[in-house]
């Protein structure tokens, strides 16, 4: 028995591997969660025979059946209700159950554990899937207040300089109890140090901007992996193990191309500052020109290759159903649409395309950022909806920019750039966009869903 | 030291995932990066293995790490179940050109 259960487990981490494997197209994605997900029933299934050889008592066998179906079904009604601007927020609610699990596993081996036989390294890896596991837990139930709009930014000194002493607290304490100097029992020192780090995933996440909040969940679910990670290495499971670590993989990596994608070191975005752009910034009256919606309609349906670059605010105006329908209209007129994303449009890496995706918009026509920036030439007209700084040229052309560096999508060596706009403010990076002043740019001022609808019907009329 | 002697097979393991999973990754496509994520927060719900684990041990009588314990199984499951179907249904969205 014991060795078809470990046979199991390699089969569920070779199918987490193959799942993720699969990610890598969208043609097999599909296939690959699918894969990812049997693998995980087959290893749960199997862990109800790995126990111990003595029968498993009754209550303990209908309260984790009960469990288990409550979660599938609450679940899956989550999962079915949720709308696709709202993924993030569901993401970061599920990371935060994750979390939950980890640190009560580190809870109840606490209750049981006799620490005399315990070996030291396995209370420092309890120690720290505990901490982890709190961390992520109430980290991402902040994260997803935050992007619900419920939770505002906190940037006090207080909260910040106060989630630095408990973190400091999270990695002396333990020390100090090895070495003999906290007169506490194993128990309860872990329901301490477990309370500390809750209140530190809170002040944690409370001063990170809005705006940061994908670099966060991707974080925080690279931490939820590592705990995960730490719990597998003391039940000595490498399905546990193996999933743990390439989430944790994951995480980090998503979140380190996301940083790049904006320009800022990771450490500048958990401490919520941005850089100081106050000096140096000349600002410069810029000539810009409006065009009118007809105008710009016309525009759009008498040339040959249209790109779009959709940004935050179109997801925050839920305009991507309007947005596919003005590409249908073009598509009849034989104009060729494609859509340029950049990597952090969204509030989640790649969330632009599944909003795309969710709106009939075929995969092949969203184009990576490098991609398009190769050939921008080609492209008539480029219609830029609720996007500002990642279309500023002052990121490559001006160094004392503060977005200087940030990639960028060069839509002003197109032909000719259209840019809707509420009004001239600023962006999130509080600078002024040299685009809007270029002789190939004008702009339309108007909200994003509302303009798209005007030219949509100004195109049936055509 | 003891430790890591008893452990080193688990160590080498580890320090492969970590090299495997980066490589495995790192040829996503940014268009997938949202399913991805949400496929590998899933993937993270396996914690819910320890959960049954330390369930089967649990003595019928002893109410407190029944009643964390059941609390466990449920998020770790929610995790999972939650993860795969929300991944499911973005990536049924993705169609190719008709």
């Amino acid at each position: 028995m014991h060795a078809i259960i470990e046979i199991g487990y390699l089969i569920a981490t070779l199918s987490f591997l193959g799942g993720l494997k699969f990610m890598s197209s969208p043609k097999r994605a599909k296939t690959g969660n699918l894969i990812a997900a049997l693998g995980m029933v087959l290893a749960v299934i199997l862990t109800f025979f790995a126990g111990t050889t003595e029968t498993v008592p009754y209550t303990n066998l209908i309260i984790m059946v009960l469990a288990i179906t409550v979660g599938i079904l609450l679940g899956k009604r989550l999962s079915d209700k949720v709308q696709m601007t709202g993924m993030p927020q569901l993401v970061s609610l599920f990371n935060a159950t994750g979390g939950g699990c980890a640190m009560l596993l580190g809870l109840m081996e606490a209750n049981q554990i006799k620490t005399e036989i315990t070996h030291f390294g396995n209370q420092v890896l309890l120690i720290a899937g505990l901490t982890t596991g709190a961390i992520a837990l109430t980290g991402s139930i902040i994260a997803e207040r935050k992007l619900a709009g419920r939770v505002k930014d906190k940037r006090g000194r207080a909260v910040i300089f106060s989630a630095r002493i408990l973190l400091a607290l999270l990695l002396l304490l333990p020390t100090l109890y090895f070495l003999g100097f906290i007169p506490l029992g194993f128990m309860a020192f872990m329901y301490i140090l477990a309370i500390i780090a809750m209140v530190y995933g809170v002040l944690f996440v409370l001063p990170i901007g809005g705006a940061d909040m994908p670099v966060v969940i991707s974080l925080l679910n690279s931490i939820t992996g590592i705990a995960t990670a730490f719990a597998g290495f003391v039940y000595g499971n490498k399905a546990m193990i193996s999933g743990g670590i390439f989430v944790g993989a994951a995480g980090i990596l998503l979140t380190l191309l996301m940083c790049r994608a904006m320009n800022r070191s990771l450490l500048k975005v958990l401490a919520g500052t941005f850089k100081n752009n106050k000096t140096g910034q000349i600002e410069e009256d810029q000539q810009i020109k409006e065009i009118s919606i007809p105008e710009a309609a016309l525009t759009l349906s008498f040339v040959q290759k249209v790109a779009i670059v959709p940004g935050y605010g179109l997801a925050v105006a839920q305009a991507q159903h309007i947005c596919a329908q003005l590409q249908q209209l073009l598509e009849k007129r034989n104009v060729s649409i494609d859509y340029i994303i950049h990597p952090v449009a969204g509030r989640m890496p790649g969330h632009m395309n599944v909003l795309l995706a969710e709106a009939n918009v075929d995969y092949d026509c969203l184009k990576e950022m490098e991609e398009s920036n190769e050939n921008m030439e080609q492209y008539d007209a480029v219609l830029v909806l609720g996007a500002n700084d990642v279309v500023n040229p002052a990121a490559e052309s001006n160094p004392n920019s503060p977005i200087y560096g940030m990639p960028i999508i060069r839509t002003h060596k197109a032909k000719q750039v259209i840019v809707v706009k509420r009004s001239m403010n600023k962006g999130y990076a509080g600078v002024q966009n040299e685009l809007f002043g270029m002789d190939n740019c004008s702009i339309l001022f108007g909200d994003a869903k509302t303009s798209l609808q005007d030219m949509v019907n100004q195109l049936k009329l055509l | 030291m003891d430790f890591i002697n008893h452990h080193l097979q688990e160590i080498y393991f580890v320090l492969f995932c970590v090299f495997i999973g980066i490589e495995v990754i790192a040829n996503v496509p940014a268009i997938l990066h949202t399913p991805l994520m949400s496929g590998a927060n899933a993937i993270s719900g396996v914690i819910l293995v320890g959960a049954i684990l330390l369930m089967l041990r649990v003595p019928q009588d002893d109410y407190l790490n029944l009643t964390l314990g059941g609390i466990a199984v449920f998020l770790g499951t929610l995790n999972i179940s939650g993860g795969f179907f929300v991944t499911g249904r973005m990536l049924k969205m993705f169609k190719p050109k008709k």
